[in-house]
């Protein structure tokens, strides 16, 4: 092993002080006799540098801030696309074309978000390469067939944002319009496989797939196809349709919070509308796929599971069920709001069904948030007998988690319906027949899924974990897949007693958007952490063990301060690159 | 105040005194840790601002009597009360980030890990001993003899000697415990015993013996058959 840490100190420090100008005099006079090391050609070399540091913040938190801001903006670049491809073929297909300026107005964005995410992707690379240069000869010598791909797929990806961007007025009309909807198709593709081919290095690193003979191809594509690879990779997907979502939601709200024209607040509040549903739209089968992904750790190793759910990491998640929850309670807040005041008239006739829903809300979260560990003193540890209570700690384990989340999940795609069906009048004849179908399919589904949750607990975990909480999932989106297009046949026919109205939102709906996103942004920082951290003292585990000064796992209290600061950083950039893109477009308003 | 502040407060307190005094003599359960209160609180009241918020009306009646109290607007003979709470609130607040932060001789709060990650030599093993009849009755036999003086012979941590330890033996007919665990977890823990757990484990709070210097490890593997035949669970596996 060795370091370089501690020289760069060292010399600042030498530049400092009284002994300043002797210091200074000596480096000059080292730095002059450099040339002179090439005369000793005899001197053994000097064994390779594993690792490097950097003063004060010290390498690994650079590396931390770094990486996340990247994957941050990563999400955001990945995100956007698939949303605003969304947004554009909404408008192709039903001719509203606030659609499809919504989605040039997103797209616009990408090319300064794209450029400054490439930037935090080589500032990385150049961080990893110079701290870690262990790691990354190792992880080059597995995986360079796939960093040839990569560099390949960055270019397509380019070549096809910038036909996509500055093509998008050019390409409006008829034959011209379907082959810009196929850009916007091949930018989301080459995006996805831009987004799991680093996916296939970073889980690598968790659940590394070591092939000793064979190939460079073979040993690079078994290493790629790891245990953990495809369920990051759909996790990440959906996980970057929420964050594109909220975003635009936060968007919408903060220029629907300083809107000045009654146009600016009716398309702002109607902006937020969309950003709030396709978060959802999104949120809705992320815990599924986080569920999978934790799955497939756990099986893969018994160690890496118990340390992220049941060991030292696993506050975290209960950190993750408060922002979740917040989120959930965020995004149904939001929809409710949507309810009041958007469609006059329905607050009393909806008021009983939003605080139900509610109430359910807030028992599913609190039992989410019930931890089996409990924060207990000497004396209540007593009282309880250790710091699992007897009765509340049932709570504490998946099944309990598993069956709320689920709960949560279905509330949450109601209030969606609810807001849906308000301010029309069913007309069809068999719409009683219809209602009465959807109110048992959500009654049955409810009991379902909270007997499954219950029987967890008293069949083998392979059971509950292959079957029950399968068929639980499995429930839910029946639920949405019968009720979903019941409603939409309902609707068709319906009389719309009351207009939307848009643009009478109150301030706290836009500030309920920003903190949906700032919600998100946090989870993802603090799952960051989780997943970097769950390898402990491994930079690759089992293989390649991390024998630098920072092999340890960070205090959760200070994990979270740098969640806090990743956060606000992201937040400042996504913030300047809006002030940036819109620049051009506040100095046209203003002229006139 | 108006009425739409009282229910709020009525309703805060309702759930606090069923957290409080209901849930814990509820029979088989027990005092809750004041950190648990707090959280189920935190939620009764966003739940309580969400839905005042919910309308411009319910808003102005829940928050507009708040408003009107600390702006001091028309409030009459509650000034005194007003310039009270405007004074307290701080030095409250002030009080609780002292005492949270001021050297105390009272024992931190416990965070101790039930179920701390095993170290990695054991994640890999599976038990060796077919599982028969034969080797399941002579597990539970090991169990009567070395185990359920604490872990009680119904496994449920109710042993003879079970009372005089803090934390209890654990329970094993619990659904919580041994279920969620696969059986290498169980081996390590019996062989290594309290002093065997990591840090965040506390190994100086746990008195299971090391039982790897008295046990062959067949017995071990033995037990932990017997163990979760006896508690009538199953262990975590993946197929």
């Amino acid at each position: 092993m060795r370091h370089q840490s501690g020289w760069i100190q060292r010399l600042l420090q030498a530049g400092s002080g009284q002994g300043g100008m002797l210091s200074g005099l000596l480096m000059a006079a080292g730095l002059l006799s450099l040339p002179a090391l090439a005369f000793g050609a005899d001197v053994s070399p000097a064994a390779a540098t594993e690792y490097r540091d950097i003063p004060y913040i010290g390498s690994r938190n650079l590396v931390w801030i770094v990486a996340q801001l990247h994957l941050l903006l990563a999400g955001f670049v990945l995100g956007v696309p698939i949303f605003a491809w969304l947004c554009e073929v909404v408008a192709w297909k039903t001719g509203e074309k606030r659609y499809d300026k919504l989605a040039k107005e997103f797209t616009k964005l990408l090319t300064s978000a794209y450029a400054t995410t490439a930037l935090f992707g080589g500032i990385l690379l150049f961080l990893l390469i110079s701290f870690y240069p262990k790691l990354m000869n190792y992880l080059t010598d597995i995986f360079f067939p796939s960093f040839i791909v990569y560099c390949l797929l960055f270019l397509v990806e380019t070549a096809t944002l910038y036909l996509y961007w500055y093509g998008w007025d050019a390409m409006q009309d008829g034959g011209k319009k379907t082959f810009h909807i196929f850009l916007g198709f091949l930018l989301n593709f080459f995006a996805f496989f831009i987004m799991i081919v680093p996916n296939s290095w970073a889980t690598f690193q968790a659940s590394p797939v070591v092939l000793a003979e064979g190939s460079d191809i073979a040993r690079a594509w078994a290493a790629t196809w790891n245990p953990t690879w495809w369920p990051v990779n759909i996790h990440r997907l959906i996980a970057n349709v929420v964050l594109g979502g909220y975003i635009c939601g936060a968007y919408a709200g903060i220029r629907y919070l300083s809107a000045r024209s009654t146009e600016e607040r009716d398309h702002y509040d109607w902006m937020g509308y969309v950003g709030n549903f396709i978060g959802v739209f999104g949120l809705l089968p992320l815990p599924f796929a986080g569920y999978w992904l934790m799955r497939e750790i756990y099986q893969y190793n018994q160690q890496m599971g118990i340390t992220l759910m049941g060991g030292f990491l696993s506050w975290l998640f209960i950190l993750q069920a408060m922002l979740i929850g917040v989120l959930f309670l965020g995004s149904n807040y939001y929809f409710w709001l949507g309810i009041t005041y958007r469609i006059p008239g329905s607050e009393l006739k909806y008021r009983k069904p939003m605080l139900s829903m509610l109430i359910i809300l807030l028992l599913c979260l609190g039992v989410w948030m019930t931890p089996h560990s409990l924060v207990a003193s000497l004396e209540e540890a007593r009282k309880m007998g250790g710091t699992h209570h007897p009765l509340l700690g049932v709570f504490g384990v998946m099944s309990a988690k598993m069956t709320v989340a689920n709960l949560m999940i279905l509330v949450t795609f109601m209030s969606f319906i609810m807001y849906w069906r308000a301010g029309k009048q069913e007309t069809a004849t068999w719409a009683k027949v219809a209602r009465s179908i959807m109110g048992g399919v959500l009654v049955l589904a409810g009991i379902a899924v909270i007997i499954l949750g219950v029987w967890g607990y008293f069949v083998p975990a392979i059971i509950r974990i292959n079957y029950f909480s399968t068929s639980q999932v499995l429930i839910v989106l029946f639920v949405m897949l019968t009720i979903t297009p019941l409603t939409a046949l309902l609707l068709k026919s319906a009389k719309t007693t009351t207009d939307m109205v848009w643009g009478k939102m109150p301030p706290r709906a836009g500030y309920a958007l920003v903190l949906n996103a700032i919600m998100v942004i946090l989870l993802m920082t603090l799952m960051g952490y989780a997943r970097s951290s769950s390898r402990v003292h491994w930079h690759v585990y089992g293989v390649l063990r991390d024998s630098s000064q920072y092999a340890f796992s960070p205090a959760l209290g200070y994990a979270a301060a740098f969640m806090a600061l990743n956060t606000f950083c992201f937040c400042m950039i996504v913030a300047f690159i809006f002030w940036v893109a819109t620049m051009s477009d506040k100095a046209k308003a203003s002229h006139g | 105040m108006g009425g739409s502040l009282l229910k709020p407060v009525i309703l805060i307190g309702i759930v606090y005194a069923i957290l409080k005094f209901i849930v814990p003599n509820i029979p088989g359960s027990a005092p809750l840790p004041s950190s648990l209160i707090f959280l189920y609180l935190m939620l009764t009241t966003s739940g309580i601002v969400i839905f005042a918020t919910l309308s411009g009306e319910s808003k102005d009646a829940f928050w507009g009597p708040i408003q009107r109290f600390l702006t001091g607007e028309n409030i009459g003979g509650l000034q005194v009360l007003r310039y009270a709470v405007l004074l307290l609130f701080p030095l409250i607040v002030g009080w609780q980030t002292y005492s949270s932060t001021a050297t105390s001789d009272a024992p931190p709060a416990e965070n101790r890990t039930i179920h701390p990650a095993p170290p990695g030599e054991y994640t890999g093993l599976s038990n060796p001993v077919s599982k028969t009849p034969d080797a399941i009755q002579q597990g539970k036999g090991f169990y009567a003899a070395f185990c359920s003086p604490c872990h009680g012979g119904n496994f449920d941590g109710k042993g003879p000697a079970a009372r005089g330890f803090n934390p209890p033996p654990a329970n094993f007919s619990d659904p919580t415990t041994i279920a969620m665990l696969q059986e290498s977890y169980l081996f390590w823990r019996i062989k290594k015993g309290g002093v065997g757990l990591p840090i965040e484990g506390m190994p100086w709070k746990s008195a299971m013996p090391r039982w790897e210097v008295e046990l062959p490890d067949e017995w071990i593997w033995k037990i932990i058959m017997g163990e979760y035949d006896g508690a009538h669970q199953s262990p975590r596996t993946w197929e």
